[in-house]
């Protein structure tokens, strides 16, 4: 089934905000997920496991490290999804 | 080197009958017990239906995605130290190389570790949070409280059963008195009012059963005692070396005097009847503070409320301190406070520190007929005034395995 870009985007920013505490309105496609909204390793896990189980897609592992900034991660799921 | 003193500059607290130190001590002088009915429905899978539950939830204290990070003793961990550094003064220009953390607890992160095995299970390895091991590891209290303060003298971790929160304080004396830190915060913590260790202990026979009156259940001293009662909560004190304490202008409370350790080499979780080895931890605190049993006017026992543990550590008691035993205030806290296992030396500590600067010795609730076998002078029902002058008193604790540790104060 196909997700909307803008649909993923919010619901990264719900879990993003459920998980590490970062206030949804300053999380943008442009951020990086270490460097400007300083979510740690152990938290990234609970993101993908969390990104998997809402939008019932796989993000392999080797894959994670590829997904710097939150636009990494809405694009790798739309396409993920289709 | 040796010349160099202890003392205490800060406390902390989480238990059943207060959410900090200032609560639970004017409950402790009240009588009040913390001891309640549970509320969960895995209750009824025991033959135990009551514990006691701190009184207040760290949730009230904590934000939310720090509280999901930590397993409940850690929270417990950094609530009360929060408090005992607030209380020391924050000081927070202290020489972190010189700052330890010494936090223990008794089984860890027990309840962490037991819900992420029902993740495991339902959802698989995907379901495991990749918190799980910082969560259940022993020294994560410790561990967590060293991070937020940055101390980098030394972070520890005693484990010894119920005996853990006291030999975590006598780990951080040594750290002062040989020199490498100036200042350590300090105490224990415990969560693990889960059904698997309350199953666990009741088959061990070693939980009361009456549930019909949790709050008359834990009853140390008391001939028909029937068990201990699960509690859970923490206690923290920060110590310093006096010297570093008196240059910052710290409020002192008084000060430690020293510790005495030995172990029974007996049973694994049943104290020797004979009680030479709480006899010889008493003796060795008292040498190595500089005390002789005349200047002991208070102690806060062990005595758990099970049949054969308090009258084993009273008679222990009666030889070590002979003739002197009678003018020692003894009180027995967990009647109020349910036993806090790793937590138990720790908030028993605080309620020393606390007796000698208000010169009260807490009393001992639920003695409806006191064992006749019991031969040290209780203090029952209503708080006793301690003498004027110096003073000094001491703290029990003991440890499944046979670990006995007893902590020295003196008023100063």
């Amino acid at each position: 089934m196909a997700l909307l870009a803008a649909d993923v985007l919010a619901g990264i920013k719900e879990i993003v905000e459920e998980v590490a505490g970062i206030p949804a309105a300053s999380i943008e496609l442009d951020k990086n997920f270490t460097d400007d909204l300083e979510v740690d390793s152990l938290s990234m896990v609970e993101v993908v496991v969390a990104c998997e189980e809402r939008f019932g897609v796989k993000i392999p592992d080797e894959k994670v490290t590829d997904l710097a900034t939150v636009g990494d991660a809405v694009n790798f799921i739309v396409s993920a999804a289709v | 080197m040796s010349q160099r003193r202890v003392v205490v500059t800060g406390l902390g607290a989480t238990t059943p009958i207060g959410g900090d130190v200032a609560s639970t001590w004017a409950a402790l002088i009240a009588g009040k017990s913390g001891v309640r009915l549970l509320t969960e429905d895995w209750r009824e899978l025991l033959p135990v239906h009551f514990a006691a539950r701190v009184a207040t939830e760290p949730a009230d204290q904590m934000e939310r995605v720090e509280m999901r990070r930590l397993d409940r003793s850690e929270q417990f961990a950094l609530v009360a130290s929060r408090e005992a550094w607030k209380d020391a003064g924050s000081p927070d220009e202290v020489d972190k190389e010189r700052l330890g953390v010494v936090i223990a607890s008794g089984i860890g992160g027990v309840i962490t570790l037991l819900d992420q095995f029902v993740n495991l299970n339902e959802k698989g390895a995907r379901g495991v949070s990749p918190h799980t091991v910082p969560m259940l590891m022993p020294n994560g209290p410790a561990a967590n409280v060293g991070l937020e303060l940055q101390a980098k003298a030394g972070v520890h971790t005693p484990v010894s059963a119920c005996a853990s929160g006291a030999e975590a304080i006598g780990y951080a004396f040594e750290m002062i008195k040989n020199n490498r830190a100036d200042i350590v915060v300090t105490g224990g913590v415990e969560a693990a009012i889960h059904q698997l260790p309350m199953a666990g202990f009741a088959a061990m026979k070693a939980l009361s059963t009456r549930n019909d009156a949790p709050a008359r259940a834990s009853r140390p001293y008391d001939r028909d005692r029937d068990g201990f009662v699960l509690g859970e909560g923490g206690g923290i004190l920060v110590i310093e070396e006096y010297e570093h304490a008196k240059a910052r202008g710290a409020k002192i409370y008084c000060e430690i005097g020293g510790q005495g350790l030995s172990s029974d080499g007996y049973h694994i979780a049943a104290p020797d009847p004979d009680g030479s080895g709480v006899q010889r931890a008493i003796k060795f605190a008292l040498e190595n503070s500089g005390l002789s049993t005349k200047d002991i006017v208070h102690l806060n026992a062990h005595a758990t409320s099970t049949p054969a543990g308090d009258v084993a550590e009273a008679n222990a008691l009666r030889k070590a301190l002979g003739a002197d035993a009678d003018h020692v205030a003894v009180s027995a806290t967990k009647s109020m406070t349910g036993h806090l296992l790793g937590g138990a030396g720790a908030i028993e500590s605080v309620f020393i520190v606390k007796a000698l600067q208000d010169r009260l010795a807490p009393p001992t609730i639920n003695i409806e007929n006191l064992d006749p076998a019991v031969t040290v002078d209780v203090v029952r029902d209503t708080p006793r005034q301690l003498p004027a002058g110096d003073i000094a008193a001491l703290n029990d604790s003991f440890g499944f395995g046979g670990h006995n540790v007893v902590l020295a104060f003196k008023s100063l």
